[in-house]
Formats: C-alpha cells, structure tokens, sequence
C-alpha cells in the first residue's frame, strides 16, 4: 500500500467491489470517468455504465429516472457540476422524491490547484445542506472514503460524496468501523476541539501534534458526515472543551462551520472559531500553496487554538 | 384490438370534467394546457399503456411521465377516472394536506411516476427509465408528455441526444403541440420551430398528428411500438383549452381558474352536470 492515495480513487475501487456484489448498481458520469475514476467500473461493467456526455443535467434527471425503476445509482461528475450546475436537478427529480441517487463528486475545494476558480467548488455542502432529504458524506481518506461509499450504497436515498482530487496520507486502517451521522474521535484532549471534515481532519491531527509538544491538549473530530451531523459528539465536545474550532476546504459559509454553529449555538454555547476558506474565490495554483495562501494548513488551526484558549 | 371510440369519448369527456371542478375548487391551476391533452391521456390510460390501478407498483408496467407538471389537473383527473383514487378526491387539488400537489408528486399519488413541475426533468427522467427498461430486459413502455415551451429548456435537448445515442426504442414522447405559453404564442416568446426537422436532426422518429383525433393519436403509439433502434416523438397539434370555448386557443386561461359563473358554462359545455 502506497502512503497516500486520493478519495476519489478509492471511490473507484470500492465502486468495483459493489459492481461484482450488485447486479443493481449503475454508474454515470459526465465525460469525466478518467478523472472521477468512474472508468474502472465502466470497463468491468460496460452494460452497467452509461457516459451522458457533458450535460450534468441530464446526468441528474436520467440518475432519477433510473432511481425510479429500482436501481442504486451513482452518478459522477467534478464537485462544481454535479452540486452546482445540476443544482436544481437534483433538488427537484432526486431530493424531493427522496430517490436513491448517490452524486460521488470529485475535485471538490480549492486544492483541485491549477484549473483555477472556475473549478473549484467552495460553495457544494452549502447548497446540498438546504436540500431536505440529503445526506452528506466528505471523507477525509482513502479508507473512510471507501467504506463511505459502501455505506451510501445500503442506505436507501440521495447522498452526497464530497471528494477529491489530490492525494492524502491515510489516517485509518481497514479495520474502521464507519457509521453514516457518527463522528469519529481521533484524539482526545480538553483545552479546545477542532472539528474537522475531508482533508482538513489530516491537518487538524497535524495541529494536534505541534500543540502535543507545547503541551496544548486538544480533542480532534472527524466530521465525516455533514449531514445529518453528529450533534452529540459536538455537545460533548462543546461541554468538555468550551472550545470548538471547525476546518474545512469549503466557504466558511454554509458548510461546517455553520453546521456545527447551528447545534453549539442551539445546545452549549462556546467560543467559536472557523477554519476555512474566507468567503472569497479561488485560484490557480499548487494545492499546498493555495491551502497556505487560503489560510487552511495546520498552521492555521495551531493559530486559531493558541487564540481562542488565551 | 377493436377501438370503442365511443367509448373514449365518454371518458375523455368525463377527463374534462375532472379538471374544470378539481381547477375551480383550487382556484387556481392550469386549466388550458390540461385540457389540450385529454385526448393523449385518455388513450395512453385506457387504451394502450399496460397498468393495473389496484396495483400501481405492478412490475413492468409501462410509464407515464408528465414532463410538463403544470398538467397536472389532467394526469389526476385521467388517474381518478381509470381509478387509482376516488373521484371525489379532485376537488382537494391544491388545497393543504391533499395528496393533489399543485404539480405532480409520486410519493404522494399512486400512479403517478415521477414528480414533476420543473420544465424538462420529467423528460430526462424518462430517459432513466428506458435505460432501466433496456437493462432490465423488459418489455415495458416508457410514455412521457411535454409541452411546447418546455422546449425552450437545454435539458430537454441534452435528454434528446442521449435518448437517440442509447437507441432507447421503448421511449415515446408526446409533444403537446397548442402553441400558447404564459406569455403568449412561442413564436413571439422564443420560437422553438422547425420542431419535426429539429428532432429529426436529433435522432428521433417523428409522427405528426392531429392530437384530439383518437384514431390519430392510436396509430401513432402503434407505430411508435414498431420503430427500432431510436425513439419516437409524436408532435401532436393541440389545441390549448379544447372543449371549453371561451379558454380555446387562449393564452390568458394557462394558468388561471374559472369562477362559478365560468365553471358553470364551461361543465355545460362539456355536457353533464353543472353543479359546481
């Protein structure tokens, strides 16, 4: 096993595996599948792939159709199509007939890197937040995102796969035991909590370490699931720390940050403070250097800890 | 199979009744794009669609979808008619709690396939269907309704060139061709003809036909049946508000319910009743 490995790989491999399980998995996608991964299954399971062109609408509604007639379908495109393009598609012919869609968009956030702004989808969990009957789903590593996608194909009605496109270190073994709405604890600590999602959980146990060493305890949450969003590891968290920070690859609103807020605010009030990108575009660029220029490393949850514990 | 074409036409009358009283008790809905397509319905539901009311989930039953939602006065009142619910249930369109949604929803009605209301996804929709359809090896027929305007959505033309790249033969669509939108003729709010040439380009088998005429609209599904390899479009030239004079051919009757007065005359009419 390689050290790293993109989400949106692994997505494509456990995609495989439910092919060979499941004669009622079908997979779309929107001349992409290089780029989704969405090829591995189209070439082991032709009959059971459709390419739908470049017309992200129609990969929505033809996904409902399909949805309709009792299929398990996947459907693929860059995170900005899927969730942005399609965005009244999928409200209309998949959410409010809650079917059994599941949209596994990939290259989502800033680090997507040089394609610039145009690509890089910062507003996704937002608009699939307002969306009632969505459930939404942003891994954080090739593991989680596999069994994510496992666990998206049991359940029964439209999720959201938030993935990407660069590579990430594994951070969990195949022995971890993934519940859709179950935060995971990866460390634990009670001076303040950092609550992470998708590439931003590997920075936040990064922080943990720098701040380990200056002996700063802080607890680190995977929030894999944004919604429904495990209220009561945040309770908890807000209770014990008084503390809570939230990362994210994603516009500081809409996303994470507000739906954390949303359950702190409602429940146990604390500090706040949210990682993430600042309520602007992005650009072109490396994918570390935009992390950096964005204000999204490890670096920045450190900051932002050594703050709100003063 | 021998036609009653009297027979149709009882029911097709019936059909209009139905949205005239279901429109009044809303007082509001889209009376004039509803009754241009109760002649389509009425033989897709009584005449050729392989359904069975007592059991709306049979499997491989052939699909209806209404692609143009705003139908959806004449999708309840032909649903009421065959009897996949009480008649008396129409006079609940639109009202809080009914399961008559002001466009159309399939968690809520049974019989109704997908919900619809926003132009051009019911389409796309039904090309999923057909995909299912072909994959599943199965007989069943996928029928879907769209109305001219709704031509004027992008999506209804990246559903069309996919319909014809997936050669999906058990798809017929039916354009309910009464040329009046909200804001009036199409031509005038964007003109959407040559509309045989453009799904001929596209791929499709076009028939056209007069879309009140049952013998018309009958041949036109049997010979939609025996394409192979692409799907058919019927262009059906309709006539928006038919049976109601003073809605005919009316572009101010779209979207907008008649008063007692109104209602009176038009169930007159139509013949029958007039208790409104």
């Amino acid at each position: 096993m390689s050290d790293k490995m993109a989400t949106r790989q692994a997505y494509g491999e456990a995609l495989i595996e439910l092919g060979k399980e499941r004669e009622d998995i079908i997979v779309l996608d929107a001349d992409l599948s290089k780029s989704t991964m969405t090829v591995g299954f189209s070439k082991e399971f032709s009959d059971r792939f459709f390419n739908m062109g470049i017309a992200e609408q129609n990969l929505m509604g033809t996904a409902a159709g399909l949805a309709a007639s009792g299929k398990t379908v996947f459907a693929s495109s860059f995170a900005m199509f899927a969730a942005g393009r399609a965005f009244e598609i999928v409200r209309n012919a998949v959410c409010y007939p809650s079917l059994n869609v599941k949209i596994c968009a990939t290259h989502a956030g800033v680090t997507v890197g040089e394609d610039g702004a145009s690509h890089q989808a910062i507003e996704d969990i937002a608009l699939m937040r307002a969306l009632p009957n969505m459930i939404i789903i942003n891994p954080s590593d090739p593991v989680s995102a596999k069994k994510a996608i496992f666990k998206a194909a049991e359940y029964k009605g439209p999720v959201y796969v938030r993935l990407g496109r660069v590579k990430v270190p594994f951070i969990y073994k195949d022995d971890l035991e993934f519940e859709i709405g179950k935060g995971i604890c990866l460390k634990e600590g009670n001076q303040a909590a950092v609550i992470a999602t998708g590439i931003m959980v590997h920075e936040a146990v990064k922080a943990a370490e720098i701040l380990e060493a200056e002996n700063i305890r802080i607890r680190v949450i995977d929030m894999h699931t944004i919604k429904p969003v495990d209220e009561k590891i945040i309770i908890k968290a807000a209770k014990e720390t008084g503390a809570v920070i939230t990362a994210e690859e994603h516009n500081i609103m809409g996303g994470l940050g507000s739906a954390v807020a949303e359950v702190v605010v409602k429940h146990h009030p604390v500090k706040m403070k949210m990682i993430g990108i600042q309520d602007t575009f992005g650009e072109s660029g490396k994918p570390d250097e935009l992390m950096k220029k964005y204000n999204i490393t490890s670096e920045d949850i450190v900051k932002a800890v050594k703050e709100i514990i003063k | 199979m021998v036609v009653n074409y009297k027979n149709l036409e009882s029911t097709a009358s019936n059909i209009r009744h139905g949205i005239l009283k279901s429109v009044h008790a809303a007082g509001s809905g889209h009376p004039g794009g509803s009754l241009s397509a109760v002649e389509i319905l009425t033989v897709l539901y009584f005449y050729k669609m392989n359904i069975d009311p007592q059991n709306p989930q049979k499997p491989d039953r052939d699909r209806f979808v209404l692609s143009k939602g705003h139908g959806a006065p004449v999708l309840y009142s032909t649903l009421a008619e065959r009897g996949y619910f009480e008649k008396e249930k129409l006079v609940t369109l639109r009202k809080i709690g009914s399961m008559l949604q002001g466009h159309p929803d399939m968690k809520r009605v049974p019989g109704v396939e997908m919900s619809t209301g926003s132009l051009a996804q019911g389409f796309s929709a039904s090309i999923g269907m057909a995909l299912a359809g072909k994959l599943d090896k199965s007989s069943r027929r996928i029928y879907t309704l769209l109305g001219d305007g709704e031509l004027q959505e992008g999506l209804i033309w990246e559903a069309a060139m996919s319909g014809a790249h997936y050669k999906l033969d058990n798809l017929t669509a039916v354009l309910d061709f009464n040329g009046l939108q909200i804001d009036g003729p199409n031509e005038k709010v964007m003109n959407i003809n040559p509309v045989n040439e453009k799904w001929k380009s596209f791929g499709w088998h076009v028939i056209e036909i007069d879309g009140h005429s049952f013998k018309q609209i009958i041949q036109a599904f049997d010979e939609a049946e025996t394409v192979k390899n692409r799907p058919t479009i019927i262009i059906a030239k309709t006539i928006k508000g038919k049976g109601v004079s003073y809605m005919e051919n009316n572009p101010d009757w779209h979207g907008k319910a008649p008063d007692n007065e109104q209602a009176k005359e038009a169930l007159l009419e139509l013949g029958g009743e007039a208790n409104v």
